[in-house]
Order: C-alpha cells, then structure tokens, then sequence
C-alpha cells in the first residue's frame, strides 16, 4: 500500500520533535505535562510488549498489541477527567494504565483468570468491548444519560461531563458505529467519537473500506469531524481537550479521526509481513510518537539523560512485576462464577450453586495436596 | 534448570515447526530474548525467553515439527534445582514419541548427566502448567477425577438420571484439547428379536421426508401443470428436477399429450380492492333487487354537454354526460326520496338520508372503488363538475380517501364507456339503487306522431336500474327512470324538478 498524502490533518509536534503551529488548535500545556505524557507512553509501552511476550511465552491466551498507538491513547485520555466517562475497545492499554487499572489486573482477561478486573463506575472507564463497535452505543447511551441527569451545558464548566468512546478505522465500516452517529447527532449527546484509524482492520487497508477520508464522513451525519496527527501526543491532547469542551458544554458530538499506525500484529494470532511491505512499516517507524516528545523534551531542557535513564528503570520495575504478577495471578474459584451476576441471588440460584459445588466436592483429589503445596512454594518464591 | 515448552502461539493451534534456533547452545540469555522463530498454520512468530541463564540444551531440531506443549529448550537458569529428568515427559507424552523430536539417545544421556530432581522442586514449573491458558501444555492428559461416591451425591438417583449421568460419565473430559482423541473400539453386541424386513422399494410419497429438489421456476412449472414434485424423475446435476423433467412426466401423466399449456391457470392472490370487491359484493347479492330498463334519446343532453364545454365557468372542467346523467339523477331522487334510502332491518326502519351521496362506480389502477361525493343534491351543475373532475383525478391514481368511499347513498355505474349497451348491476351494499349507464350511440329513433312520424339519427343510451325491492317497488323505479330519462331528453324540464 502507498504511502497516503496526509496534508489534512492536526499537527503540533513534527516527528522531528519541534513545536509547530495551527491556526485553530494550541497545546495549552506545560512541558512537565508533556514528561507526563512521555512516562505515560513509555510505561504503556513497556507493559505492551511485556504482554507481547508473555503470549509468546503460553501465559496469555492472546494479547493485541497497542504498539505505535501510544500518542493516540495517551493524549486523548489526558484530556480527560471525572465525570467523563471513557469507553475503550480492546487495544487501548495506555487508557487503562493512566486511569489507574493496575498492570497486572489487566492481564485477567487475557489470561482468563477474570472477566474485568476494574470497576467501570470507580474509574470512568469502561469494559472493554471485544465486539467490534459495539461500545460506540453504549458510550452514546451514556452519554444520554449524562444529559438527562444534568451533567452537560451547566453554567460551572466543572460540573459537565462527556463520554468518549474508543474505535478503530475497521469498526467505522460496522453498522453500530453509524448508528451511533445518527443517535449522537439526533440528541446532541455529549459524545467524543475517537476513532484511532491504525490503517488495518486486520489485514485490510482502510483505503479499501472508505472512499474519503474518515473523519469526513462526521458531516453527513451531521456533527464536525477533525483529523489529527494520532502520533502527535500534544495535538491529539490540544483536538481531543476542544471536542471533550464542546460535548460537555451540550454542543454535541465531534468524530476524531487520530491517523496513525499498528506497528505490531492486530492481535498476537496474526502476521502483519503477509499483507503489509517492510518499507510501509519503517516510515511509520520514523513517525514514532515517543521519540518525537522524547527528542522535543530533551531539546526543551525539560528532561534530561538522568530523567529518561530512571524511566527506563521504572520501566523495567514494571516490566519484572507484570512477569511475576502474570503467573501468580490467583485461579478463579468456583463458587466465583455466581458472583457478580445479581446483587440478592434468588433462592434458586443459591441451590443451583450449592449443588454444584456439592457435585463437584464429590470428586476424589488425589493430587491436591501435592499440587497446593507447589503452588505455595511458587508463590513463595515469587518466581517461575 | 527449566525446560521451556513450546506455547500455542495462535488460538487453538496444536502444533509448529521450528524455523531457526536463534540461540545456540551455551550462550547466555536474558528474559526476553529471542530463542527461536517458529511457523505455525497462521504466521512465524519469535519465542522470547521466560528465563535468564544459560541455554543448556537444544531440544527440538531446526526443521521439526513439534506439539504444542512438548520441551524445546532446556535454559539453566542457576536458581532452581535441575529439572525432572525429561524422560518422564516423554513417557507421560507418548504421542511426542511418534515424532521425531527428540533423539532417544540425548534423552538417556540428560537421565545420566542430570542430577535427580527434588520432587518439590519441580512443583513450581508444573504447578505453572496449571495456570497456562488452556492450551496444550499439559504434561499428562487431562482426566476427570474419578467419583468418590457416585451414588452418593445430590439428589436421589432413578433410571432416568443413571442415563443422564452416564451420558456425561466422567472417564473422558467434557472439554479437552482438540488433539486429544479416543479411539473406539469395536463394538461386541448380538441381534436380537426379529431381524428387520429386507429394503425394497418404498414407495415415493413415503420417503418425501427429503423434499425433491427443485429451483424455483421448475416448481412453479409443476404446480401449474398439477404435478407433484415427489413424482416427477430428476435426471438434473445433484439430483435436482428439471423443467424437462417436469414435463415429461407431465406429458406422460396426460397419455403423450403434448400440446401442454404451461399456464393452465394463474393463481393470483386475492387482495386489496379486488378482495373488498369480492366480499361486498357476496353480501350485497344476498339482498333480493330487481332491474328495470329505459333507452331514451339523449340528443339534447348531448348538446348540453357541448355548450358548457365552451362556457368560461367549466374551463379546464371535465365535462361529460355523466355530469347531466348524475346532475338528472339528484334531481329525480328529490321526487322518488325512498331511492336515497337505507333499510335498517335490525330496527325494521326506513333510513331516508338527508343528503345524496352520489357515488361513481370508478375503474382504478387498484381494481373497482366507488368513491361518492358528499351532498351531491346540494350542488349547482357547476359545483358538481367540479367535484367530479376532483374524483376522476384522484381515481385515476388509485388513491382515493378512505372518506370518499363510506357513506355512500346512491350509485351511479357507467359501464357506457366500454361500449357496452347496459347491464344489471349489484347494489353497493347498503344502498337502496344502482343506476346503470349504457353506451351513447347514434341510433335510428321515431319522433313526430301521426303522419309526421319519422326515423331520425338521435344519440340514445340504456338506462337501467338495480334496486333492492324490499324497499323500492316496481313502480317507484320506473317513476324514477322516467324523470331521470326526462331531464336526459329535455333539460329544459330540469326547470320543473
């Protein structure tokens, strides 16, 4: 696939790492804010590739890799803050990280050891949704609710809250998304549609899925749509911050279109050299959306070889804990599956589970012992 | 010492080949390095280290393939106590042994270079296994646990329960790897009671539990023809009936008749307007009705009709003799008031309607509707054109408003402009008349009396008269036509009405 002309779109911080200007958008930020944003990206990063190999390792069952994504995702939650509500897909790891799931939590699904290891309501973050798109309805029904509870278009700017709703390029082409426009358009919900356009729904190119380009498609149903550089931290941050503002202040939906690149797999069952060149992969590569702000703050005074040599320890502190915490992750227990399911179980229910786990007590178990007491023993050693 | 086994590195894949060995053995490596780049069905993928240390042992040589969950690499990684000598993985793996992964000979030689192996000591790399995410890395194969008490547990135990409990009996696991397979024995068992009846030829209809195969148009040939598809020989790709099929078996189920008409009738569901028609029409003939007739000299209608086309008042106007027809038949009502009426037998009542609603039996796109102008008696002939004109239009697209056709009072039916020269119509149900308009034709006609009498060429149509004669008698009718075919040859007269 060619390289696409991107003329169109957001930029504040070239790849080269210098500051630009735009006539509409300004990073409003410090540059110890933009350090923020520089652990954030290179943590999430480190834990990806982290999770990465712990599935080549058969620890995980399946990992998607949000390598290269990292600008998109750190910079628009960000912009974010509570009662804003976030709605991720599958991918976006960085989200959950700075909303303050911890590492290790968030490989349960993966491993299946838990459905979702956070609280959406604590945190303001959402499930992740497998299905694709499908969490586009629920942010916009949300955000509904956030209009018929009067959290939008109050007079304090501080009161007023928006949802934002995480998807990819391939889910534009699902039926749910474009329902959720039209809804969204329909009641002016307070709704940032992001759309992280990574180039691939899985093997297949977005020029193959949409004659224009994405964010485009937002005026025919009837709301601005805004393309940004996706791997331009301080620009996704800047756009993302002025579309949370308006839904918040009850002016109604903005589609973000974050234009950027996968460089890893879609998800780790799938090889991107069958259907993607080398040389597409290395230009993107140049884009890299962490040594961008990385060479930006260096030049800036703002961080120095210190600061990045104790990231890079913070990192590995992150990388060893996920290691470790990964296999020591506890085996949910039977009687688990009936909890969190309805808050005063039925009589019926409680029987159902007391009479399976009486089935299940009736089975010898001859190897218990054994196994309980090497399962301590690792635990103990707090190693594999 | 550990020992890493080759991980589903895809969903649900059982096995890989191994591409390169990245490492060799004795170099260091660091967790997360690279070992080995292996291919499976969906991509090559690169395995990185679990552990750091030394590589101590390449197991799996480049080339080969190797099930998930058998060792490819031993890493010697200083901490542990050495592993369990891997000859009990091959023995608990006898599948592995099958291919050649390993070579007996360096499995002999790990069994003597390795010290053995503090049991409690490998409990951290097995009890690992126990955690993987459901792939094949087990080292045994799974078996369900074996009952304490099977009759001991829940509820009491019938026949029917030992069946269901049997059918889940727990000796293979309800889910396990798709590689793990049991072979079937052979089954020992002896007939008993009568051996069942030789097979022979059942009978078509019997064996129509599989419907014949058909496309669509073969079936619809079929049924026009009155075939029964099960009967019909297919000769078609895959078994399926062709249309020659279908009309040979056609031609043979009609003594060689060849002359076959495809169509021998169309089947046309009955709906809308023409299904309204059926039924109103159905209850409508249960009323008994009588018809009278009158041919009348129309002439000077006619040149009525011509002088109000060119009269500024019924521009764009549709004027027709229906107007006069229609304008002559209100104002014969207003004598004859029991033709505008409805018979309410419930109440044993006359309802005489105030107003004439003056319904126009009107051919639409949608079949037969008789839409009725409201108070067609209280219009001047120039009202009254209008409304027609109205009507036709909105006729003419089969729209008409569910208004215009209730309430009706009086009918007027024009089947005249079909050429025909009258007929005998039905009564739109609930009405007491229907008047029929017969074609307008130049026809000889005797005027003058006496000696003057003369055939002369007149414009004369058929009038007729359906009427329901419980309410209408004989005369009422006639007195009625004859006012009507009155003001048709003199509109003059209408003066007098």
């Amino acid at each position: 696939m060619s390289d696409p002309v991107v003329d169109d779109f957001v930029q504040l911080l070239t790849p080269e790492g210098e500051r630009v200007q735009h006539p509409d958008f300004a990073f409003g930020g410090s540059d110890e804010q933009v350090a923020g944003y520089l652990r954030d990206m290179v943590l999430a990063r480190r834990f990806d590739n982290e999770a990465t190999a712990l599935q080549r390792k058969g620890e995980l069952g399946l990992w998607p890799p949000a390598l290269g994504q990292e600008a998109a995702q750190v910079g628009s939650v960000n912009a974010t803050r509570l009662p804003d509500h976030v709605f991720p897909s599958y991918r976006e790891h960085a989200v959950a990280l700075h909303l303050g799931v911890d590492a290790v939590e968030m490989l349960t699904t993966f491993r299946g050891t838990a459905m979702v290891p956070w609280k959406s309501a604590e945190r303001g973050l959402h499930i992740y949704s497998f299905v694709i798109g499908t969490q586009t309805l629920h942010a916009v029904g949300y955000a509904m609710g956030m209009q018929r509870d009067g959290l939008v278009g109050n007079p304090d700017p501080d009161a007023n809250g928006a949802a934002i709703v995480y998807f990819g390029d391939g889910a534009t082409s699902q039926g749910d998304v474009n329902e959720a426009f039209i809804f969204a358009a329909s009641y002016t919900a307070p709704v940032v549609f992001f759309c992280q356009n990574n180039q691939y729904a899985i093997s297949e190119p977005i020029a193959l899925q949409s004659k224009i380009p994405l964010y485009r498609r937002a005026s025919g149903f009837g709301f601005p749509g805004i393309r940004v550089d996706g791997n331009d931290v301080l620009a996704v941050q800047a756009v993302t911050s002025w579309a949370l503002q308006r839904a918040r202040q009850g002016e109604g939906p903005t589609l973000i279109e974050a234009y950027t690149y996968r460089m890893g797999a879609h998800t780790t069952s799938d090889d991107p050299t069958k259907y993607r060149s080398r040389d597409e992969t290395d230009r993107w590569r140049a884009r890299d959306p962490i040594s961008r702000a990385q060479a930006y703050l260096l030049a800036s005074g703002a961080i120095d070889q210190a600061w990045l040599d104790s990231l890079e320890a913070e990192s590995e502190q992150l990388a060893v804990r996920v290691r470790e915490g990964c296999v020591a992750l506890r085996e949910p227990q039977l009687e688990e599956f009936f909890e969190h399911v309805v808050i005063d179980p039925p009589e019926i229910l409680l029987e159902q589970r007391d009479d399976y786990l009486e089935y299940e007590a009736g089975f010898d178990h001859p190897s218990v012992p054994d196994a309980e007491a090497a399962h301590s023993q690792s635990q103990a050693q707090g190693a594999f | 010492m550990k020992e890493f086994r080759l991980p589903d590195p895809g969903e649900g894949l059982v096995e890989a080949d191994i591409v390169r060995w990245v490492v060799s053995e004795g170099d260091e490596v660091k967790v997360n390095d690279i070992l080995v780049e292996i291919e499976t069905a969906k991509s090559i993928v690169e395995l990185p280290s679990p552990w750091a240390g030394r590589i101590a042992r390449l197991i799996a040589d480049e080339g080969a393939t190797v099930e998930v969950g058998a060792p490819i690499v031993l890493i010697d990684d200083g901490v542990d106590a050495p592993a369990e000598p891997t000859t009990l993985v091959v023995q608990t793996q006898p599948v592995v042994e099958t291919q050649p992964v390993f070579e007996p000979e360096p499995v002999v030689e790990l069994v003597e270079t390795q010290p053995v192996v503090a049991e409690a000591s490998t409990g951290s790399a097995s009890e690992s296994e126990a955690f993987l995410v459901g792939y094949g890395v087990k080292s045994a194969p799974l078996a369900r646990r074996p009952r304490k008490n099977a009759a001991g547990i829940g509820k009491p135990i019938g026949p029917v329960t030992d069946q269901v409990q049997d059918s889940y009996a727990a000796d293979q696991p309800v889910s396990r790897p798709i590689d793990q397979s049991t072979t079937t024995g052979p089954i020992s068992a002896e007939a008993s009671g009568e051996p069942l009846p030789r097979p022979g030829q059942a009978p078509r209809s019997a064996s129509a539990s599989k419907r014949a195969l058909a496309k669509p148009p073969v079936r619809r040939l079929a049924r026009d023809l009155g075939l029964d598809l099960d009967a019909v020989d297919a000769t078609g790709a895959h078994g399926t009936i062709t249309a020659d099929d279908v009309i040979a078996a056609a031609v043979a189920a009609r003594g060689g008749e060849t002359r076959l008409s495809r169509r021998a009738s169309e089947r046309v569901p009955l709906k809308g307007v023409r299904r309204e028609m059926a039924r109103t029409m159905a209850e409508s003939f249960k009323v008994p009705t009588a018809t009278v007739m009158m041919q009348t000299d129309v002439t000077a209608s006619m040149q009525l009709v011509e002088r109000l086309k060119n009269r500024r008042e019924f521009a764009g106007l549709r004027v027709s003799p229906l107007l006069i027809f229609a304008k002559a038949a209100c104002l014969a009502i207003a004598r004859n008031p029991d033709l505008n009426s409805t018979l309410d037998m419930g109440a044993s009542e006359i309802v005489r309607n105030e107003n004439v609603n003056l319904g126009i039996a009107a051919a639409t796109p949608r079949g037969l509707m008789v839409p009725n102008i409201k108070g067609a008696n209280r219009m001047n002939l120039l009202q009254l054109a209008e409304a027609l004109h109205n009507m036709v239009q909105v006729a003419k697209t089969g729209k008409v408003p569910t208004e215009d056709l209730t309430k009706g009072t009086f009918t007027i039916t024009n089947v005249g402009v079909f050429g025909v020269d009258g007929g005998t119509p039905i009564l739109n149900l609930g009405e007491s008349a229907i008047m029929c308009l017969g074609t307008i034709a130049r026809r000889p006609w005797v005027v003058g009396k006496g000696a003057d009498e003369q055939i002369v060429i007149r414009s004369v149509c058929t009038l007729s008269l359906t009427f329901d004669h419980r309410l209408v008698d004989g005369e009422l009718a006639s007195r009625f036509l004859s006012d009507v075919a009155a003001i048709l040859a003199d509109p003059g007269l209408a003066m007098m009405f």
